[in-house]
Parts: structure tokens; C-alpha cells; sequence
């Protein structure tokens, strides 16, 4: 998966099970400051990862991830 | 008040289903596969909340929660109560309800695979407790009063009503968003089924459900949710609200005997008497009584013998909406408060649908097998539930 998969796949998510705006999601879009992301939400984020690319997300691997380029990022280096 | 129900999802929906006599009645294909004895089931709309409410107020939303808002939605409507009205004042939230299964069964089938919590998401929780409906209406609404649930089987939505009268009877609250929800899905009631509780006339789906006939085989599962806004009179009457009944009195009690499916008819008795006291009225007051009545054997049996020993040669006229929705379980004792002022508001009694020919215990009650109408201004709503408790409610037009 390239990296633009990896962003699509996780802007669709976003869209369709967090109920996203897309125009409030962008490469320097703040997690939870423009998207409103909170921390239940991240609960269902490790459980969609999961889902849609075979790995877990481990809490103290996400310190600094805070925008949607960081967190794509994240996932890129995950699973290459 | 508000309803959602196999009845409809309206008043004014539910009003014409209860006049003309129309059952919520089907067959729900899903349970015979999942190895249910009976597919019968009341068949409820689901309601669409997206668009309605934020999703970080849907995500904790279980199916019997999401009845109740919809249910909750409308009385508050009703009431003339706002969001604004709501952040400014104190409101108390009870609800009766005394299952969630579908998160729980869903849940644990996660964990019987992945076997790591973190895999379950966040919703689990806040679904898969009896207070889901209660912790979830009080944050949506952001509700300041009192904010608990009752589980008390089938008596739940019943007590509920009566313990909000008593909080503000007692000057502790002004205003209670009260009622009862019950969840519908075909997890929820195979343990129901598997006491052999269910009606098997799967052949004719809308006849099933047969309170007080002599050839009724048990009951039919149902759900929804009932919600009502219960306010102290001259709290209502400052604020100009529109006051459509007044609860006043309300009764309960516990069998005291052994057998924890059995149905007693003095404990039965105990509950009226004391509703009937509290609202300080005597048997020849009462105009309807909402019969509990399940299509079961033995409770339709027991439940007669009570109303009998209570109101033998009195004019109050009996019917089960049962026969129409089937048993709504947890939500039943608020919905046929409900039902019941529906009745009220429209000078009718609705009918005991499929009722064909009494049974025995059950000759000597007023039971009306079409569409009676009358005036009514009291109405005594009975509820029974699983382990002897019974609750009572009297509820008096206002005149």
C-alpha cells in the first residue's frame, strides 16, 4: 500500500465512521483541534486500524502523532 | 409524552392503531434460524439518528436507548420544554429498563475471537448497562435532577413513573423525564423463549397475542420506548405548560412467596389496593383498568382473580393493549400509561383484541371485545413483573 492509499483509506474512514467533515480534513489538520477527535474516539481508532490495516495501535507509539499527516505518517511506518 | 412503538411512533399514530384495533405483530425470520421456539415479535421501526443527533452522542446509544430518545424527543416537545429551557432549570431523568443484551452478546463475541479488549471500541460500555437509557438521556439533554434506572422486570417503566411521582409528591424534584424502554433485537429474548413464554401461533402472527381468551398459548415479545415529563402542578400550571393527566397515586408491592415465575393474585391485589389509596379513591371511582395482562396462563389467570376481588359488580371496564403490541416488557407500564391517556384524551377504551371467548377466571370482568366509547376520567394501569413485584398507577384527566 502507497502512501496515498494509506491517506485515502484513512480519510475514508474518518468520513464515514467518525462523521468527519472532509473540508477539516488536510495534512496539518490538528487530530483533535480541527477534526474533534476525543479520546473515546481514539478507543474506536485503534479498533478501525486494526481492521483496515492488520496492526494495533500502541498508545506510547502515538506521542507527537497530533495532525493527519503525523498520524498517515504512523501507519506508513507500520506497515512497510 | 412521547412513544415509539409496534403501535406507531406518534400519537396520533398510536391513537388510530389503539381505536381501530390494529396489531404490531410479525415474525422476525431471523429468530427461527437462531433457534428461538417462536418468531413472533413486535415489529418496531428503527429510528434514524443520524442528522438528528452528534455522533459523540449517538456512540453510546444502545437500540432500547435510541427508542427513548425518540420517545423523549416528543415529550419534551409535548411539554414545551427546551434545550434552553433544560440548561437553566433542574430536570430528573428515570427510566425502567431491565436489559441490554445486544452489546453485551456483541461484545463478548469479540472477545471470544481477538481476546484483547482494546479491540472492542468505547460504545460497549455505555450500551451494555441496564442505565444506558438513563445515563445517555441525561447527557444528551443535559439533564441536573435525579438520573437512575429501575430494573424491575416487567414492572420497571411502571415503578419508574410511580418513583417520580414520589420524588416530586415530595418536593425533591419539579420536573422527571420518566418512562420505560425495550430493546427488540433477537439476542434480547432468547432466554425469555427458552421458558416456553412465547405464543407458537406463528401461523396467524397478528392473533397470537390473546390476553384473557380461553385458547391464548403465551405471550408475544414487543418493545420501544415510552417517556413521559411528570411535573409538580404548580410548577406546570407558572409555566403555562400544557397538563394532559395527573398521576395520582401509586401503588406496589412484592409477592412474598417462593417460586420466582409464579404470579400471585393477592400480591396483585396488595399493589392496586395501595394505588388506589394514595390516590384516595375508591373501586366504583376507577373507569378503565389497563390490564397487565400477557396472554401467559397463569398471570391473565392470576391478574383476573385480583381485578375480580377488587372491582366485582363496579363499572371500570378491562382490557390488555396486549393483545395489540404484544408484551413490551420493561418499556409496558409506561407505554400503557400512555395508551391508557390516549384513551383518556379521546373518550374511548380500546379493545381486547383477539379476545374471543373469556376464560373462566375472567367472566366476571368488563372486557370489552370492540372499541368502547366513553368518558373516562380514572384509569388504574397495572404492571407484573418476573421475582413478585407489581406496581399500580392511578392516573386522572385533568378537569
Amino acid at each position: 500500500m502507497n502512501r496515498t492509499e494509506i491517506e485515502e483509506k484513512v480519510k475514508a474512514f474518518l468520513i464515514e465512521e467518525l462523521e468527519i467533515e472532509e473540508d477539516k480534513i488536510f495534512p496539518e489538520a490538528k487530530l483533535k483541534e480541527d477534526m474533534g477527535i476525543d479520546s473515546l474516539d481514539f478507543v474506536d481508532i485503534v479498533v478501525i486500524v486494526e481492521r483496515n490495516f492488520g496492526f494495533k495501535i500502541k498508545a506510547e507509539e502515538m506521542a507527537g502523532v497530533d495532525t493527519f499527516s503525523k498520524f498517515c505518517d504512523y501507519i506508513e511506518s507500520k506497515i512497510s | 409524552m412521547g412513544i415509539w412503538s409496534c403501535l406507531g411512533t406518534s400519537i396520533e399514530e398510536v391513537k388510530d392503531s389503539l381505536f381501530n384495533g390494529k396489531s404490531g405483530i410479525g415474525i422476525e425470520e431471523i429468530r427461527k434460524g437462531y433457534g428461538y421456539q417462536s418468531a413472533l415479535t413486535g415489529i418496531v421501526k428503527k429510528p434514524v439518528l443520524k442528522g438528528l443527533i452528534d455522533r459523540h452522542l449517538r456512540r453510546g446509544l444502545s437500540e432500547e436507548a435510541e427508542y427513548a430518545f425518540m420517545a423523549s424527543l416528543d415529550a419534551f416537545k409535548m411539554a414545551g420544554v427546551d434545550q434552553a429551557y433544560l440548561d437553566a432549570n433542574e430536570c430528573g431523568c428515570i427510566f425502567g429498563n431491565d436489559s441490554s443484551a445486544k452489546p453485551v452478546i456483541e461484545a463478548h463475541k469479540i472477545m471470544d475471537e481477538k481476546h484483547d479488549t482494546e479491540l472492542l471500541g468505547q460504545s460497549y460500555i455505555f450500551q451494555a448497562m441496564n442505565s444506558t437509557v438513563t445515563m445517555n438521556m441525561s447527557t444528551i439533554f443535559r439533564l441536573k435532577g435525579v438520573n437512575f434506572t429501575v430494573s424491575a422486570a416487567c414492572a420497571s417503566g411502571s415503578h419508574s413513573i410511580g418513583l417520580a411521582y414520589m420524588l416530586i409528591k415530595q418536593g425533591l424534584q419539579d420536573m422527571v423525564l420518566c418512562g420505560g424502554a425495550q430493546e427488540t433485537n433477537y439476542y434480547s429474548m432468547a432466554s425469555f423463549d427458552a421458558i416456553g413464554a412465547f405464543s407458537k401461533n406463528e401461523e396467524n402472527p397478528q392473533k397470537a397475542s390473546r390476553p384473557f381468551d380461553r385458547n391464548r398459548d403465551g405471550l408475544v415479545p414487543s418493545g420501544g420506548a415510552a417517556a413521559l415529563v411528570l411535573e409538580d402542578y404548580d410548577h406546570a400550571v407558572a409555566r403555562g405548560a400544557n397538563i394532559i393527566a395527573e398521576v395520582v397515586g401509586y401503588g406496589f408491592s412484592s409477592n412474598g412467596t417462593a417460586v420466582i415465575s409464579q404470579p400471585s393474585d393477592e400480591g396483585c391485589v396488595r399493589a392496586m389496593q395501595r394505588a388506589m389509596n394514595d390516590a384516595g379513591i375508591k373501586a366504583g371511582d376507577v373507569d378503565y383498568i389497563n390490564a397487565h395482562a400477557t396472554g401467559t396462563r397463569q398471570g391473565d389467570m392470576y391478574e383476573a382473580m385480583a381485578i375480580d376481588k377488587l372491582f366485582r359488580g363496579e363499572h371500570a371496564l378491562v382490557s390488555s393493549t396486549k393483545g395489540m403490541t404484544g408484551h413490551e416488557c420493561w418499556m409496558a407500564g409506561a407505554s400503557e400509561v400512555i395508551y391508557s391517556i390516549i384513551m383518556m384524551q379521546n373518550s374511548f377504551v380500546a379493545r381486547n383484541l383477539n379476545l374471543e371467548e373469556p376464560d373462566d377466571c375472567a367472566q366476571h370482568l368488563n372486557l370489552p371485545k370492540e372499541t368502547v366509547e366513553a368518558e373516562i376520567n380514572t384509569v388504574l394501569s397495572n404492571s407484573f413483573g418476573f421475582g413478585g413485584t407489581n406496581s399500580a398507577l392511578v392516573i386522572k384527566k385533568l378537569i
